[in-house]
């Protein structure tokens, strides 16, 4: 079982947690509508048309309403604490969560209890309390966008807002990055790192540079890192090696976007219908 | 807004305090408000991580000339807005980054700041897309602010909680910068 884990823009949302299903309007959590804008929720729906489309087990999904005052992150982070070890996923991916270091650590801790731990995936404030409390060395993977690499990079700073000048400044030299990365423990084993190039490294080395199809107008639509997560945990879940997992999420994604031709307008939910043919034409090409 | 009625203040140094204080909060909201009301009162002062023992993962504190201290923390206690601890420090702090990346694409223009990009249509000064960033506000910003003119979508500092906020915040102000001075240039004025 593939569990997914994070927050929603909905301050009225209650925790929930089920399996996420795909609706003609967007997806349900454990019976409940949820918008898929952007963030957690897009990220689910991409793992929902994956899973779909490969005939895989969907996902099952832990959210709670959170607009940055932080209860629903708390909720979830309890629930994970609490529930892992019973639940016994696979692979869990932590997205869109309020940072909180002690609270992270519990839910590693409820981990640990576990004869069969999880695949350990994280993107957003998942990986960011992940570096900030000197724990990214126990996640397999990450994907972080420049900025965030940037973060992971520098070893003193706690959120990608306190990256220091000169490491900003370094974000065309993304090996140098990633060597930063590793060499303090701020990095997953493996990671996709998200850029006019994707890189994909694994214990510091760079395997692969994704660059094709070049979609630039890609980059400031929100929600495009939260389709390379998705499809990562997905291929997670069907088994694949994780380099491998991001080598076809980078391909996915880029082939999505040009199947949707997109503008610096375009939102994700016009990019997201167009994940299963991008996925049968990256998976057939590679076969 | 003005609080109450005071001059623009300087600490002894030229900006170069010996002893600086932190308050301390629970949230980077409140951190984010008390920083407006502090600057619209003219004290020096400004927002820096806090010290390790205090840090959760996406935090603030407010740094202050020491000298000022009573002013201020009678200040916040008469708008509710009281530290949960206040702190004595002597050496800086790491700052929140405010550089930015600006990318055009012909009709729009992104602006970057740390982890958080903000895309504007240039003809209709309309926010197209906000991207990045981790923290829980960073989707409902986005849905608070896109589709909206970038002079009438709410400011993310005032509406948002979390150092992603803080970010888009920097961003957008480099944007309204950069498009008030495009229009300036180009005789726009908008009411």
């Amino acid at each position: 079982m593939l569990l997914l884990a994070g927050t929603i823009p909905d301050r009225d949302l209650p925790l929930l947690a089920g399996k996420a299903q795909l609706t003609e309007r967007g997806i349900t959590i454990d019976g409940r509508s949820v918008d898929i804008d952007r963030g957690t929720a897009a990220m689910i729906s991409v793992v929902c048309h994956i899973t779909l489309a490969m005939g895989l087990e969907a996902p099952y999904a832990v959210v709670a309403g959170d607009i940055g005052s932080r209860e629903g992150s708390v909720k979830i982070y309890e629930f994970l604490a609490k529930n892992l070890p019973d639940l016994g996923p696979d692979a869990v991916t932590i997205h869109y969560i309020m940072p909180d270091i002690a609270w992270n650590k519990k839910v590693l801790a409820s981990i640990d209890s576990m004869e069969h731990p999880p695949v350990l995936l994280a993107d957003a404030g998942g990986m960011y309390v992940a570096k900030a409390g000197g724990d990214a060395h126990r996640y397999q993977l990450f994907t972080p966008d420049l900025g965030e690499a940037a973060f992971l990079a520098d070893e003193k700073a706690a959120h990608p807002t306190y990256t220091r000048g000169f490491i900003f400044h370094m974000e065309e030299d993304v090996p140098e990055l990633v060597k930063k990365a590793y060499r303090f423990k701020n990095a997953a084993t493996t990671m996709f790192i998200k850029g006019k190039t994707d890189y994909v490294c694994r214990d510091g080395d760079i395997i692969e540079r994704i660059d094709s199809p070049n979609i630039e107008t890609l980059e400031p639509v929100g929600g495009t890192g939260d389709m390379v997560t998705g499809t990562i945990s997905a291929m997670v879940q069907a088994g694949r090696d994780h380099v491998d997992a991001c080598g076809i999420a980078g391909r996915v994604n880029r082939v999505a976007g040009e199947l949707a031709n997109p503008t610096p307008a375009t939102q994700v939910s016009e990019i997201i219908g167009h994940i299963p043919a991008a996925l049968e034409k990256v998976l057939n090409g590679r076969l | 807004m003005k609080w109450f009625k005071k001059n623009k203040k300087k600490t002894p140094g030229n900006g170069k305090p010996a002893t600086r204080g932190l308050l301390i909060y629970p949230d980077t909201g409140s951190v984010m408000q008390v920083e407006q009301i502090l600057k619209e009162e003219g004290y020096d002062i400004k927002v820096v991580s806090p010290p390790p023992k205090y840090r959760t993962g996406c935090d603030l504190s407010v740094e202050y000339p020491l000298v000022e201290e009573l002013g201020i923390r009678r200040l916040l206690d008469t708008i509710g807005l009281s530290p949960l601890e206040v702190i004595r420090i002597s050496s800086d702090n790491l700052e929140p980054l405010k550089l930015v990346r600006v990318k055009d694409f012909g009709r729009y223009l992104m602006v970057r700041a740390a982890n958080m990009k903000i895309t504007v249509d240039k003809e209709s000064l309309v926010i197209v897309n906000i991207s990045g960033g981790g923290c829980p506000d960073v989707p409902y910003l986005a849905r608070e602010m896109v589709g909206k003119p970038i002079g009438q979508a709410p400011d993310p500092i005032k509406i948002g909680f979390s150092l992603c906020a803080y970010s888009l915040g920097t961003a957008r102000e480099e944007l309204l910068r950069i498009m008030g001075e495009k229009n300036a240039s180009s005789g726009r004025h908008d009411s």
